[in-house]
């Protein structure tokens, strides 16, 4: 019964040279390659710094949320004591009692995060849904308050702080210019994506998967589920951990407020899930929409969290899916050339959206500038008109264009949704009569 | 103890209850390798929990579960599943988001010993990969590879829960109603499949359809609250008073109930 016939043919085996794949990851490594040199501010290099790292969290994130079904509400202990472990080595390296060199400060922080990942996910993935979800709350939060506990490890406050310029230079690299920083960044981002690229072909990944979508099933196949998510907790933390190490590297500081607390942790998730857990990519455009809100939105309004937790809200109700599955929706469309007739409509959900968006922001900034700027009179600025903040006349301005633009909104929908159920029903049909065929 | 070797399963004794209610009374069975047993009685008798007990989804309160020899009560699920024993469900139990291909595979990749691996690829796993197209080809899904399993109908679902059961080489496999909810015509080609995937093997299975019952099985055990009352092949089992009188009255009761 087990015995396996030498038959096998290679319509099973994937073809070892997948040219669109090669592609893909021919044009990922390229713009890491050459993004710097596209965007050459300080503010664009830190920017990419951050999303390269951030791609390698949200990724491992994204290992236990869109393939193990894990809602985790502590991921940010294993980047933070993966940064934490990684930034006390750099300092030790730097005072010559551990040989490490800085390009393998990340895998220490990987190798940390692992460890961290052993011994907590070992309580954690004993149980699934909710109450998982429940004790990685617990434990991200006994991880933030043990580092109040523990100045000497964590630097309470302060922080620990490194200089990442330590055992001199190698063909001119010291990691002090950013740059140089960057690309290190880049090459871990590119190694690991491709690595926790390949882990999804893999059998643990595709039991991962099953236990994901069936739990109970996957017990009647032999397999013990605690196992499989545990496994696939602790390789989670390898990586999350890598990106945990490079933050240190990027920062050369790290304060335990900020990198193991339950906030970050959230964010880790909200981004996850906007850029779309149910696709392998979706933590990449999640990774880089973290990284524009958190640095451009934050600059632009004070409100910026009101706005995210908006934008969150109508993701999770309208596309729970995220970004990514509203760009493989479009572009299943356009595989059976239905997106060109498409583009009126989103032309029109776009500019009454935008109407609509502006008429609540005016009325949002203006209720910010009266709590937060009072003292600075109730006249104020936004996006080039002058709004007084007290006149009735400001406000009711807002709600009208608030109101045209739901009203037209709500038009351009109805008359969309009409059309894109007419268009899947086409498609529908088209597989079909390509499967009679 | 040599002579339990004999028995592909045995029930001994085996009783369970949930709170202050038993369900199974002392339960005896003995099924001999390669036979193929139905399981019937009313509802309520403890047909389904019979299946978990020996499938290991509930431990037994008391009593013993014998497996080729080796006792399994108490033992975790995917501990008998390794030993030798697979179960479907009642309610369709497959891998809703994973293609027909991958809900086969998974099935097949523990007993191929690849286990928790991480380091090799599926894809070059030739020996599973080809097992589960074989699996695929048994079950006629082979058109369906690449449909994901929530996609596909009803009765090609309970075929993939049936592949996905003997995917991994158990020699006793336990079937839930295999049938259930399926039109006639469905019925008698699910039955052909299930005689033609389950040859060599040890089958059990708990049907209310007596034509598949007849149909089917080489013995067929008579569950009664939550008892075997009488375990023979078909033709003895249907000249049995107690039978008759316990279960042919039962279901009467059943139909005018459901009259009402």
């Amino acid at each position: 019964m087990t015995t396996t016939t030498s038959t096998t043919t290679s319509y099973y085996r994937f073809k070892p040279w997948n040219v669109g794949r090669i592609i893909v990851w021919g044009l990922f490594a390229l713009l890491l390659i050459v993004a710097p040199m596209l965007f050459k501010s300080s503010l664009a290099l830190t920017m990419l710094s951050q999303i390269g790292y951030l791609i390698i969290i949200c990724l491992s994130y994204n290992m236990l949320l869109g393939q193990g079904g894990m809602l985790s509400f502590g991921h940010a202990v294993y980047t933070g004591l993966g940064s934490f472990i990684a930034i006390h080595a750099m300092n030790l390296a730097s005072k010559g009692s551990l040989p490490i060199p800085l390009v393998l400060i990340p895998l220490v922080g990987g190798v940390a995060g692992m460890l961290f990942a052993v011994l907590l996910g070992y309580v954690t993935t004993k149980k699934a849904g909710t109450t998982f979800a429940m004790i990685t709350l617990g434990i991200g939060e006994l991880v933030a308050s043990m580092a109040l506990m523990f100045p000497e490890f964590f630097g309470g406050e302060g922080g620990i702080t490194t200089d990442r310029v330590y055992g001199g230079s190698f063909l001119g690299i010291t990691f002090g210019p950013a740059i140089q920083v960057y690309y290190l960044i880049a090459a871990y981002c590119f190694v690991c994506t491709a690595a926790m690229f390949a882990f999804t072909g893999t059998p643990l990944g595709r039991i991962l998967n099953a236990v994901r979508d069936n739990p109970e099933r996957v017990e009647f196949i032999g397999y013990n589920t605690q196992r499989v998510r545990y496994f696939a907790f602790i390789i989670a933390g390898f990586f999350a951990g890598i990106g945990g190490g490079l933050t240190a590297i990027n920062f050369e500081i790290i304060t335990a407020a900020d990198s193991v607390s339950v906030i970050r942790s959230g964010g880790y998730l909200l981004f996850t899930f906007l850029g779309g857990a149910t696709f392998f990519f979706g933590p990449i455009i999640g990774a880089v929409l973290l990284v524009f809100a958190s640095v451009l939105l934050s600059e632009l309004s004070k409100a910026w969290l009101l706005y995210l937790g908006l934008v969150f809200l109508f993701m999770v109700m309208y596309a729970p899916g995220g970004v990514a599955s509203l760009i493989m929706m479009n572009l299943r469309l356009a595989k059976f050339g239905k997106l060109r007739s498409l583009w009126p409509s989103y032309l029109g959900l776009a500019g009454t959206g935008l109407v609509a968006v502006l008429g609540a922001a005016c009325m949002v900034e203006m209720t910010y500038h009266l709590q937060l700027n009072a003292a600075l009179g109730p006249v104020m600025t936004f996006l080039g008109a002058t709004l007084d903040a007290t006149a009735l006349s400001s406000w009711f301005g807002s709600i009208f264009v608030l109101l045209t633009g739901l009203g037209l909104f709500e038009l351009c929908r109805r008359q969309f949704l009409q059309q894109w159920s007419r268009i899947q029903e086409e498609i529908e049909h088209q597989i079909k009569r390509g499967e009679a065929l | 103890m040599a002579q339990d070797a004999t028995y592909a399963l045995e029930l001994r004794e085996l009783r369970k209850s949930f709170g202050k209610t038993e369900i199974i009374r002392g339960a005896n069975l003995a099924v001999n390798a390669g036979e193929r047993v139905a399981i019937i009685g009313p509802n309520g008798a403890g047909k389904s929990t019979l299946f978990n007990l020996i499938s290991g989804r509930f431990a037994p309160t008391s009593g013993e579960v014998i497996l080729n020899g080796q006792r399994i009560d108490g033992k975790k699920p995917y501990e008998i599943n390794r030993m030798g024993l697979s179960r479907s469900f009642q309610i369709t139990n497959i891998f809703p988001n994973l293609s027909v291909f991958e809900n086969l595979r998974c099935g097949v990749l523990w007993s191929m010993g690849y286990k928790y691996t991480f380091l090799r690829f599926l894809s070059g796993l030739d020996d599973a990969n080809e097992r589960a197209k074989q699996l695929m080809e048994m079950i006629k899904l082979e058109k369906k590879r690449d449909t994901l399993a929530v996609n596909l109908t009803y009765a090609e679902q309970r075929a993939l829960e049936i592949g996905i059961t003997i995917a991994g080489g158990a020699n006793v496999i336990l079937l839930d109603e295999p049938t259930a909810g399926m039109s006639r015509s469905e019925t008698t080609r699910f039955i052909h499949l299930i005689k033609e995937v389950t040859v060599g093997r040890t089958l059990l299975t708990v049907e209310h359809d007596m034509g598949v019952v007849f149909g089917l099985a080489d013995k067929i055990a008579v569950v009664v609250y939550g008892e075997v009352i009488a375990f023979d092949t078909p033709d003895k089992v249907r000249a049995n008073a107690r039978v008759q009188e316990a279960y042919l009255g039962s279901a009467v009761a059943d139909a005018q109930a459901g009259g009402h």
